[in-house]
């Protein structure tokens, strides 16, 4: 039982990884680049939601103030690209590392002038119910983490396999000069991807802030979904939940049977074991190009 | 605007191309020594805290401005090296002896580390670098009995030749001995950059493949990238970490390795004196930021350092990427070319971007 316990509670912190590792595969995917704001645009989407729902601020309903949020980070994720991302056509890959890791530290900034330093609780029905199933205890808020991961991965990967415009990012990814001979309009797609990357992320966000008290470091739970990421190997949905589900399992193990202070490494030295070995993560997408 | 005629190899790598450009370099380090009689202790403590970020920028920039490798755990390396420093220093060797063995350590440690690292590409390797340097503080507090764990070391006292260097009693010692790092290193990478192995870091940033193809060793001439770069880096945390007075876990954090990475890119990617304008801006940056809100009458703002230093990389990314020292050639060359410069003469190339997933 306790195994089960340590499992499914890995499970559904695993499944948050994974939406926020979700959001860099996305824009990995469809633009080449590396978001290294993802983990702050998460905890963004996270103080919208807070803003719009607790009663000091908005007090909004819940289920009314989920579309308004996601609508919201939805249009900043776009705009950001218009604004700043645009601007990056073209450049090199660690231009646009560097650039987004500015962008992180500036979002962060403006989150603690407009909501404050202090942790904040998000007024939401998630929050409040457990479920009991034997001996094991989840809350509905854990359960709601891991169906609605499921059903987000699910859903985007088969937007990127089936539809149209899934596979004009893909295109717009693999060659950028062939995509625009092809007709795809790329950097309108690449606002499209910023956008949905934004919606991703306060999703995650939302789930994030039912689960705990949220503050504005919590952004920095992105450096873990890195690791995710990186061990699903960058570029694979599928890839990057499973990575986040590992990281997610590795920690209350490690924190469970490792002496303190090894406990929190165990993710990173996971990240460097998969680097040096499998330097592309378990689900790797690269292939040696034929000549 | 003044022609160089060069008749032979050795005159394309001199240090300095003509006796007017000399005299500048030698003004400029008249001016630098002479800063303790100019400027009052506070600001000469805020000089030898540019030096010292000048110190470590120089080792990130060898890797980034001239190989073209992102690190984002340099913050590990200062840290290796200030707590290398301090142990060999307990081991009773003299400071002199144990600052230079901790900076060769950081290196050895660092070149082994880039074996692994080296068949990283772009984004992997900064994600990687960037476990290095949170790994670091993990590593730190389980290491104690060499790190002193979470309540850390305070600074031993430092005798150099008979001379004690002090912060508080001779702020002047720390100064001369951050510029003598600084000078040193400086010189040091100066050569290294028109030695052969200096070209072949230049020839691995521009294109790999190329680099190949001419015969340049690309694993070699990375690990030696890596490892000369963490010794400077290594250089710079032990001066940091000694002039701070005290260290711990968290003075080296993973943040150290990012502003580190901010202050070359707006310094000016791959240049000498970016790193010290980008040095110059990340230490002046809090200080006049509070100049600032005191004079605005307002309240502290927490965060605000980091959020206006976002803004400034934004800036500096989007409009001006060769940083503040390439601002400077442009303007230089302007006022060199008057009345013929044109407009787009440092204009980007159009650029697309293919994937680097195949391969």
């Amino acid at each position: 039982m306790d195994v089960l316990q340590l499992l499914l509670s890995g499970l559904a912190n695993g499944c948050v990884y994974g939406l926020v590792a979700l959001g860099f595969v996305l824009i990995y995917k469809a633009t080449e680049a590396v978001n290294f704001a993802q983990g702050d645009l998460m905890m963004l989407g996270a103080f919208v939601m807070v803003g719009l729902v607790n009663p000091q601020y908005m007090g909004l309903n819940f289920w009314l103030a989920v579309p308004l949020a996601l609508l919201i980070m939805g249009a900043l994720g776009y705009m950001l690209d218009i604004a700043i991302l645009r601007f990056m056509f073209g450049q090199s890959q660690t231009a646009v590392v560097i650039l987004t890791i500015a962008l992180g530290f500036v979002i962060r900034f403006v989150a603690g002038v407009i909501w404050g330093h202090e942790p904040q609780n998000l007024h939401s029905p998630l929050a409040l119910g457990d479920v009991r199933m034997g001996g094991v205890v989840l809350s509905l808020a854990d359960i709601a983490v891991i169906v609605v991961t499921l059903a987000l991965t699910l859903g985007l990967w088969q937007f990127f396999q089936r539809t149209k415009l899934g596979l004009a990012m893909q295109a717009s990814s693999q060659n950028q000069m062939a995509a625009y001979y092809m007709g795809i309009p790329v950097k309108r797609v690449q606002g499209a991807v910023w956008a949905l990357a934004g919606v991703v992320a306060c999703v995650a966000g939302i789930l994030y802030a039912s689960k705990g008290t949220l503050a504005i470091s919590a952004g920095f739970i992105g450096i873990k979904a890195f690791a995710a990421a990186v061990i699903g190997g960058f570029g694979s949905l599928p890839g990057a939940l499973m990575g986040g589900l590992i990281v997610g399992i590795i920690e209350p193990f490690a924190a469970r049977y490792f002496p303190a202070g090894y406990s929190q490494i165990a993710p990173y030295a996971l990240l460097i074991l998969v680097l040096v070995f499998r330097p592309h993560g378990l689900f790797a997408q690269v292939r040696v190009k034929k000549v | 605007m003044r022609f160089h005629f060069k008749t032979s190899y050795d005159h394309d790598i001199r240090l300095f191309p003509d006796w007017w450009n000399f005299s500048l370099y030698a003004a400029l380090l008249l001016v630098l020594l002479g800063l303790p009689w100019l400027i009052d202790s506070f600001y000469l403590g805020e000089m030898t805290n540019v030096l010292i970020w000048s110190v470590a920028g120089l080792g990130l920039m060898l890797l980034t401005g001239q190989t073209g490798q992102v690190s984002l755990g340099h913050s590990a390396f200062m840290a290796l090296g200030a707590y290398s420093c301090v142990n060999f220093m307990e081991l009773g060797l003299p400071f002199l002896a144990a600052f230079l063995l901790a900076g060769v350590f950081t290196g050895i440690i660092g070149g082994i580390i880039a074996v692994p690292a080296l068949r990283l590409h772009g984004v992997y390797l900064a994600i990687f670098t960037l476990a290095l340097s949170i790994l670091m503080d993990d590593l730190i507090v389980i290491l104690s009995p060499w790190t002193g764990g979470v309540n850390g070391y305070f600074a031993p006292e430092i005798w150099i030749f008979g001379i004690e260097i002090n912060r508080w009693s001779a702020p002047e010692t720390w100064y001369y001995l951050a510029l003598g790092t600084a000078l040193m290193v400086t010189f040091f990478y100066r050569n290294l950059l028109r030695s052969p192995l200096g070209r072949s870091f230049a020839a691995v940033r521009d294109s790999e493949i190329s680099a190949q193809a001419m015969g340049v060793d690309v694993a070699r001439t990375k690990t030696l990238a890596f490892g000369l770069s963490c010794a400077f880096a290594g250089l710079g945390g032990a001066l940091m970490g000694l002039f701070a007075g005290a260290f711990n876990n968290e003075t080296f954090n993973f943040l150290i390795s990012i502003q580190l990475l901010m202050a070359i890119i707006i310094g000016g990617l791959g240049f000498i004196h970016g790193a010290f304008l980008g040095a110059i801006v990340i230490a002046f940056l809090p200080q006049f930021l509070s100049i600032v809100t005191d004079q605005l009458g307002s309240t502290s703002i927490p965060g605000l350092e980091t959020g206006v230093f976002g803004m400034i990389l934004i800036a500096f990314i989007l409009f001006e990427p060769m940083g503040l020292y390439g601002r400077w050639l442009k303007i230089r060359t302007w006022l060199q070319l008057f009345p013929f410069a044109r407009r787009d003469m440092f204009r980007r190339q159009k650029s697309y971007l293919k994937t680097e997933r195949l391969r």
